[in-house]
C-alpha cells in the first residue's frame, strides 16, 4: 500500500446537497446585492391574478427576471411598460426552484426626462387613435353651477387660490376630495376621486356637484407625472360631470389637459372659468330690468302720441263731402246751356254743308263730261283709218319685195356646182385606185425579192419536220427528226424517199440491217 | 319664447329669455297686449335671476373618504 495515494481531483472538497449549494448561493446574493439600482429597458411585463407583477429588464446583452410583490405594487410610483426605459431599485435574489436568480423591485423611476416623454407622447398617441381628444367629446361648462367639485390636495396654495378667486366672483358649494397630488398613490386617487364624484346622485346627502376641477400646482415633470397616467386620463374622458383641468403652470401641458372639457393654465384660472362675476351679472340684470320698463313705458307712450297724431290727422265728415257737392253744382249748372250750345253749334254747320248742295252744280259737271266725251268720240274713226292704212303699206311694200327669178336663178346655180363637185369626184376616184394598184404590185414585187423564196433560187434550201413543219436550223435537232424534209426553189423533197434511193452506211448499220435488205 | 316655467328655469336660461324678452320689448314691434305680457314676463325672469345671483352662499366642505376610497361624509375645510 502506497502512503500516498493517487489523488483524485476534488476528493477534498465538501459535498453539497443541491439544496445546501441553492441556500448558500442565494444567501451570497442577498448579502452581495441587498439594494442595488438597475437601468434597463423593461421587455415583457405579466401581470399575475395574484396582484403580483413579473417583469423583464434588459440590455443588448442580458435580461434579469423581475418580481414584485402584490403589496409592492401599490407603492410603485411608475408601473413598468414595455418598451420604458427605468430605473428598478430593489435587492437580487434567487428562485432556487428554477435554478434562477432574479430582483425585487421595490421601486421603478423613469430613466431620464427623455424616456418620459417618450412614453407620454406614445400615450398620447394611444389615445388620441381611440377618440379620447376628440372635440366632440368636450362637454360645455354650465354658467353658474351649483355645485363645484375639487379633485386636489386639501392643504396648500391651490385650493386656497381657488376657493379665493371663486369667493371674489361668485360664491359657490364646493366639494372638495382630497388626494395625493404626486407620488405613488396620486394617479390611482384622483382616478377614484373623478370617478366618486360622478357616482354621487344629484341632491343626494352628498349631492352631486355639477362642474369638477382637477388641480395641482406647478412641479417638474416627475413631480406632475401622476396626471400623465393613463387611468386619470381615461377617468376624466369618462366623466359625465364636466371638468376643468388645471395641473401646473402655464407652460405644462399633462395627459389630462387633452381629454378634460377645458383646459385652465393655473388653478386661479380654473376658478374663473368655472364661474361668472356676480356683480356683473347683478348689475347687468338690474340693467335688463330697467331696459324692461323703459321699453313698455317708451311702447305706451309712442302708442299714445300715434293716437293723438291719427285723431289730429283726422278731418271733419262735412269737409270731406264740401269739394264734390260744390263740383256737383257747377256741373248741374252748366248742363242746361251745354246742352243748347251743343245743338247750335251742329246746326250751323249742317247749315253750312246744305248750302253747298244745289242742282246746277251736279248738271255743271254732267255738262263738263259730255264735252270731254263728244271731243274724243269725233276723233275715233279718222284715227282708226290711219291705223289702218299704215299697215297696209308696210304689207304691200314687204310683198313688192318678195321676187320668184331671183330664188330661181340661185337654185341653177347651186345644181350646176354640184354637178361640177360630182365631176371631179370621180376622176379622182379612177386616179387614186390606178395609183394604188400601181404601189400595191410594187410592193408585191419588193416582198417577193425579200422573202426567202426568192433565196431558194439561188441555190439555198430550207430543212424541215415533214413537209409543212417547222423549220429546222442545227444539227441536233435534225438528228432526232424522223421525217425530215428539204424545201428547194421548185418544191419539197421529203427525205425519207431519197435516204431509201442511198446506200446504208456500214458503220452504224446493225447485223440485221442485210438480211432487212 | 319658451314656455318653460320660470322657476324651473336655471340661472342661465334665464338670463338668455330675459335677454330676448327685453329686445323684443325694445323693438316696438310688439302688439301692446303681448308687449304688456312680455313685460310682466321679463319681470318674473328679472326676479328669478335676481333670486338666483343672492344666492352666493358660500360652503365649503371636505370629503372624508373612506380607506376604500368611499366618500363617508364631510367636514368643513379652512384652507385660509
Amino acid at each position: 500500500m502506497d502512503l500516498i495515494d493517487e489523488p483524485r481531483q476534488g476528493e477534498n472538497a465538501p459535498e453539497f446537497s443541491v439544496s445546501e449549494i441553492s441556500g448558500a448561493v442565494k444567501r451570497t446574493i442577498e448579502g452581495e446585492f441587498a439594494h442595488v439600482r438597475v437601468k434597463g429597458e423593461v421587455g415583457r411585463v405579466m401581470h399575475a391574478r395574484s396582484g403580483h407583477l413579473y417583469f423583464d429588464i434588459k440590455d443588448d446583452r442580458a435580461v434579469l427576471g423581475c418580481t414584485t410583490w402584490k403589496a409592492q405594487v401599490a407603492k410603485l410610483a411608475v408601473i413598468p411598460e414595455e418598451g420604458m426605459e427605468i430605473v428598478a431599485t430593489g435587492r437580487l435574489t434567487t428562485f432556487p426552484g428554477q435554478s434562477k436568480y432574479q430582483m425585487n423591485v421595490q421601486d421603478v423611476a423613469v430613466a431620464g426626462e427623455g424616456a418620459l416623454m417618450a412614453m407620454l407622447e406614445k400615450r398620447k398617441k394611444k389615445l388620441a387613435a381611440e377618440g379620447l381628444f376628440d372635440p366632440a367629446r368636450k362637454k360645455p361648462l354650465p354658467y353658474l353651477p351649483e355645485i363645484i367639485g375639487v379633485v386636489t390636495s386639501p392643504t396648500g396654495a391651490v385650493i386656497r387660490d381657488i376657493l379665493h378667486r371663486l369667493r371674489d366672483r361668485f360664491p359657490r358649494k364646493v366639494l372638495v376630495w382630497p388626494v395625493a397630488v404626486q407620488g405613488a398613490n396620486s394617479a390611482a386617487e384622483v382616478a377614484r376621486a373623478i370617478e366618486g364624484f360622478n357616482a354621487m346622485t344629484p341632491g343626494g346627502a352628498l349631492p352631486r356637484p355639477d362642474l369638477l376641477i382637477v388641480a395641482r400646482g406647478g412641479g417638474s415633470i416627475e413631480d406632475l407625472w401622476g396626471f400623465n397616467e393613463e387611468v386619470v386620463a381615461r377617468a376624466a374622458a369618462a366623466s359625465a360631470i364636466p371638468l376643468i383641468s388645471a395641473v401646473g403652470h402655464e407652460t405644462d401641458t399633462t395627459l389630462i389637459d387633452f381629454v378634460s372639457d377645458q383646459r385652465a393654465p393655473t388653478p386661479t384660472a380654473a376658478a374663473e372659468l368655472a364661474v361668472p362675476v356676480r356683480l356683473e351679472l347683478l348689475a347687468w340684470t338690474s340693467e335688463q330690468g330697467g331696459r324692461l320698463n323703459r321699453a313698455l313705458a317708451a311702447g305706451v307712450a309712442q302708442r299714445q302720441q300715434r293716437l293723438r297724431d291719427l285723431t289730429r290727422a283726422l278731418p271733419r265728415v262735412d269737409r270731406l263731402t264740401e269739394t264734390a257737392s260744390q263740383r256737383l253744382d257747377q256741373a248741374s249748372a252748366r248742363l242746361d246751356g251745354g246742352l243748347n250750345a251743343f245743338v247750335a253749334q251742329k246746326q250751323i254747320v249742317l247749315g253750312r254743308i246744305a248750302g253747298g248742295l244745289r242742282p246746277s252744280a251736279l248738271r255743271g259737271l254732267l255738262d263738263r263730261n259730255g264735252q270731254r266725251l263728244g271731243s274724243v268720240e269725233h276723233r275715233l274713226p279718222s284715227g282708226l283709218a290711219r291705223q289702218t292704212d299704215q299697215a297696209r303699206a308696210r304689207l304691200e311694200a314687204a310683198i313688192s319685195r318678195l321676187r320668184v327669178d331671183a330664188m330661181t336663178r340661185e337654185i341653177e346655180a347651186q345644181r350646176q356646182s354640184v354637178s361640177q363637185l360630182a365631176t371631179r369626184l370621180d376622176r379622182c376616184q379612177l386616179v387614186q385606185a390606178a395609183n394604188r394598184r400601181q404601189r400595191l404590185a410594187a410592193l408585191d414585187k419588193l416582198h417577193e425579192t425579200l422573202g426567202y423564196k426568192e433565196t431558194l433560187k439561188r441555190g439555198y434550201a430550207v430543212v424541215r419536220q415533214g413537209k409543212d413543219g417547222d423549220v429546222i436550223t442545227s444539227k441536233s435537232v435534225a438528228q432526232n427528226t424522223a421525217d425530215l424534209a428539204i424545201e428547194f426553189a421548185d418544191g419539197v423533197l421529203p427525205l425519207g424517199a431519197a435516204t431509201r434511193k442511198a446506200p446504208a452506211k456500214p458503220k452504224q448499220s446493225p447485223p440485221e440491217q442485210g438480211s432487212l435488205l | 319664447m319658451t314656455d318653460k316655467p320660470v322657476t324651473e328655469m336655471s340661472f342661465e336660461e334665464a338670463i338668455a329669455e330675459l335677454e330676448r324678452v327685453v329686445s323684443q320689448l325694445d323693438s316696438g314691434s310688439v302688439e301692446l297686449d303681448a308687449s304688456i305680457k312680455l313685460y310682466e314676463r321679463g319681470t318674473e325672469l328679472k326676479k328669478h335671476c335676481e333670486a338666483k345671483l343672492k344666492d352666493a352662499e358660500e360652503k365649503v366642505a371636505k370629503l372624508t373618504v373612506s380607506a376604500e376610497g368611499e366618500p363617508t361624509g364631510t367636514t368643513p375645510l379652512d384652507a385660509g
